[in-house]
C-alpha cells in the first residue's frame, strides 16, 4: 500500500512518522521520513506502537545496539524489524528511540528504551515476526516510506 | 474472489486449471459461499505456489482459506526432493507447529458448573499467557538442545505428563529430523523462559462441553459423549518458532537468488530441499515442531493438575495433539507410486485416514482425530480424517475460523471489557491477559466456522465428530 491509497488516519498518523495499517489476519508498520535511516527508525516506533499500550509511556534509559544484514533494502527492512521483535523479547525491554546507519545493505543502529513493565507500559500485542508482505522501501514525493506486514 | 475462474469438480471441491508458469492445477474447497468470500489473495497466492519447482499434484486451499504470506493461511502444497521441489518459509508460518490438544476430562457439564469460577482463576494463575510472559521453567543451554531434540518425550521425563501421552501426539510427541545445530544462539536465549506458556494473538485455553455428537460410534472410540467436558490448549512453537522463521528468512532469501529458482513474490522466499540451506531448515522446523510439542505438553500437564485439585474425580486424558504449521516428510500415493514428499501445511491440520500406523492403535479403525478452533463465543469442533482426505489433500483439512475482520477494525468496534461482559452474558467466562487482545479477538471478527466444517465434512477431507460449546476460556 503506498501513501496515495492511505485513508484519513492513515495520513494523520504519518505526521508523526509512523502508523499502522491494516491486513486481514496480521497488522502493517509503516515508517517514513526525510532519510531512509529516519524511515527506518519510525518503522520501528510503528512496530512498538502494536507491543505496548502507548508508547509515550516507554522512558529512555538504556541502550542496545543493533546490527543486521540483507541482501537488498527491503530485506534489511525486515531483518531490523526482526532484531527489535528479539532483542525486546530477549531483554524483556521495550524501546522508543533509535538510531539506523545504513550502509549498502547492512544496518548498524541502536535501540533505546527501558525494561517493559506491566503496570506503566500495559499490554499489547504479540509481534511474531516482520514479512515480506506489502514490504518496500519507496520514495515519493521526497518522502521515504518503509513497510510491512507484521505476523501477529 | 471472481468464482468464474474456477470450475466446480464436486461438492465444495473447486479446480483451477493450469495457467501461465503454474506446473500444477490448483485446488480450493469450499463451498460456493465461502469460496466467494475468499479474499483474491488467495487466488493469487495459490497461483503463485503452483508454480514453485517440484510440486506435486496441485496447489491446494483449506475451507478456512485466507490471505497469509508467501502461502495463503489454509494452504498445502507436497513438493518432490527427487525432481528439484523446495522448502518454504512461507509454507511453515512464524509459528512453526502452532497446534491444538484436547484433553477430556471424564465428568459432564454439570458438574465442572460449580467450581467453573474457581478452575479458570487457578488455570489463569498457573498458565502463563500473553505478551511478555515468561514461564517457570529456566532451561539450560544443554537441556535446550534436549527439548529441540525430544520434543514431548523431554517434557514427559521431565514430569510433565505421562509416556501414556507420547501416544496421543503426533509423531509420537517428537519428529526425528531435529537439529539443534541449525537454530540460532538467539533463537534459544529468547526460548529459555518461554516454555510453558500460551502466548497471545488467537492463542487459547478453553474449558468446553460437548453439546453436539454427530458420529456416536468415532465419539465412542474418543471417549466422550454429548454433556462432556474438555480442555483444549492452542498454542505453537512461542520464541523458538519466531525466531527460526526470522532467520531463515534472510537464509532463504539469499537462496532463492542463489540457485535462481523461479519465484513469482519474495513472500515465498525457499530453497530446494537437496541444498545445504534447504536441509538446515527443515531441520530447524523439526526443533521448532519439537518445541511446540514440548510446550502444549507441558501446559497441558499444568492445565491438568489444576483440574485435579479443584474438581475431584476428573481423570484428563489426552484425546490427540496435532500442528496446523509444519512441514514434514510424508510418503503419499501418487499415480500408484508411493513418494516420499514434503508436505507444507500452513494452518492446515494434518488429518490421517482410517489405518494410518502413525496413528495409535486405539484410533486407527477410525482415523486421526483434529481440533478445529472458533471463537471463543461461538463452538470449536472435532473431526476425524478420512480415506478421501489421504486421495484429495496428502490428508489435510482446516485449522480454524479465519478472520471475517482485521485487529485494527475490532479494536475500533470494541472494547475488550465490553467483550468479557458480553461473554459473560453468555455464560462463558473470559479470563484475558490482555484487554486489547480480547477486543481483537472478538466472536464477531471472526468467519462462522461452522461453515468451514461443513466445508470440510462436504468435501471430504474429514467427518464432523462432535462440537464443544466454550465455558471459560483463557486468551493471552
Amino acid at each position: 500500500m503506498g501513501l496515495d491509497r492511505m485513508g484519513q488516519e492513515e495520513m494523520e498518523g504519518l505526521k508523526q512518522g509512523w502508523a499502522t495499517f491494516d491486513h486481514l489476519a496480521d497488522i502493517g508498520i509503516r515508517g517514513t521520513g526525510t532519510s531512509m535511516e529516519e524511515a527506518f527508525e519510525n518503522g520501528a516506533r510503528a512496530l512498538f506502537s502494536l507491543i505496548v499500550e502507548d508508547i509515550a509511556t516507554i522512558s529512555i534509559r538504556q541502550e542496545k545496539r543493533v546490527e543486521c544484514a540483507s541482501y537488498d533494502l527491503t530485506g534489511l527492512f525486515v531483518a531490523w524489524i526482526n532484531a527489535l521483535i528479539g532483542f525486546a523479547d530477549l531483554y524483556e525491554m521495550v524501546f522508543r528511540d533509535f538510531r539506523v546507519n545504513i550502509e549498502g545493505t547492512g544496518l548498524r543502529g541502536a535501540a533505546i528504551g527501558e525494561r517493559w513493565s506491566e503496570t506503566r507500559h500495559g499490554r499489547g500485542i504479540e509481534v511474531k515476526g516482520a514479512t515480506f508482505t506489502e514490504a518496500k522501501i519507496e520514495r515519493k514525493n521526497g518522502l521515504w516510506i518503509a513497510e510491512c506486514v507484521v505476523d501477529v | 474472489m471472481d468464482t468464474t475462474r474456477v470450475k466446480k469438480m464436486e461438492e465444495c471441491i473447486w479446480r483451477i486449471e493450469r495457467y501461465g508458469d503454474m506446473r500444477v492445477p490448483a485446488l480450493i474447497f469450499a463451498d460456493r459461499s465461502l469460496l466467494s468470500d475468499m479474499d483474491e489473495k488467495v487466488f493469487v497466492q495459490l497461483r503463485n505456489v503452483a508454480s514453485l519447482p517440484g510440486i506435486v499434484k496441485a496447489a491446494m486451499a483449506m475451507p478456512d482459506a485466507h490471505w497469509g504470506y508467501g502461502f495463503p493461511i489454509g494452504g498445502v502444497a507436497a513438493f518432490d526432493p527427487e525432481k528439484d521441489g523446495v522448502i518454504s518459509v512461507g509454507g511453515v508460518g512464524y509459528d512453526i507447529s502452532c497446534g491444538v490438544r484436547c484433553h477430556r476430562l471424564g465428568v459432564k457439564r454439570q458438574k465442572i458448573l460449580p467450581r467453573l469460577e474457581t478452575l479458570i482463576g487457578e488455570l489463569f494463575r498457573t498458565v502463563p499467557a500473553g505478551v511478555g510472559s515468561t514461564g517457570a521453567i529456566r532451561l539450560s543451554e544443554p537441556e535446550m538442545d534436549e527439548v529441540l531434540r525430544y520434543g514431548a518425550q523431554w517434557a514427559v521425563e521431565r514430569g510433565f505428563g505421562t509416556p501414556h501421552d507420547l501416544e496421543y501426539i503426533e509423531e509420537h510427541g517428537w519428529v526425528r529430523e531435529a537439529d539443534p545445530s541449525t537454530v540460532s544462539k538467539m533463537a534459544k536465549e529468547r526460548q529459555k523462559k518461554q516454555m510453558g506458556t500460551l502466548g497471545s494473538g488467537n492463542h487459547y485455553l478453553e474449558i468446553q462441553y460437548v453439546e453436539k455428537v454427530f458420529d456416536a460410534d468415532v465419539a465412542k472410540t474418543l471417549s466422550i459423549e454429548k454433556g462432556d467436558v474438555v480442555i483444549s490448549i492452542h498454542c505453537g512453537s512461542r520464541a523458538l518458532g519466531h525466531q527460526i522463521g526470522a532467520d531463515y528468512l534472510q537464509v532463504l532469501g539469499s537462496a532463492a537468488r542463489r540457485y535462481n529458482l523461479p519465484i513469482r513474490e519474495r513472500e515465498l522466499v525457499c530453497a530446494p530441499i537437496q541444498s545445504p540451506e534447504g536441509h538446515d531448515y527443515f531441520k530447524a522446523v523439526g526443533c521448532g515442531i519439537n518445541c511446540a510439542l514440548a510446550n502444549r505438553q507441558v501446559i497441558g500437564h499444568l492445565a491438568v493438575q489444576v483440574a485435579k485439585k479443584v474438581v475431584p474425580g476428573v481423570n484428563c486424558e489426552l484425546i490427540y495433539d496435532v500442528s496446523h504449521n509444519t512441514c514434514k516428510v510424508e510418503k503419499h500415493l501418487v499415480d500408484g507410486k508411493m513418494r516420499r514428499l514434503y508436505v507444507h501445511r500452513k494452518g492446515a491440520t494434518r488429518a490421517f485416514g482410517p489405518g494410518s500406523k502413525e496413528l495409535p492403535e486405539r484410533y486407527r479403525k477410525v482415523g486421526q482425530p483434529l481440533f478445529v478452533g472458533g471463537t471463543m463465543g461461538t463452538y470449536s469442533f472435532i473431526l476425524i480424517g478420512t480415506a478421501k482426505g489421504e486421495e484429495l489433500a496428502w490428508s489435510s483439512a482446516c485449522h480454524g475460523a479465519g478472520r471475517s475482520m482485521s485487529r485494527r477494525a475490532a479494536l475500533k468496534r470494541w472494547k475488550g471489557k465490553a467483550v468479557v461482559n458480553a461473554l459473560r452474558s453468555r455464560g462463558v467466562i473470559l479470563k484475558a491477559a490482555s484487554m486489547r487482545g480480547a477486543a481483537e479477538e472478538a466472536p464477531d471478527a471472526y468467519k462462522d466456522v461452522e461453515r468451514v466444517v461443513e466445508a470440510t465434512h462436504g468435501s471430504g477431507l474429514a467427518k464432523k465428530v462432535a462440537r464443544l460449546r466454550p465455558l471459560a476460556v483463557i486468551k493471552g
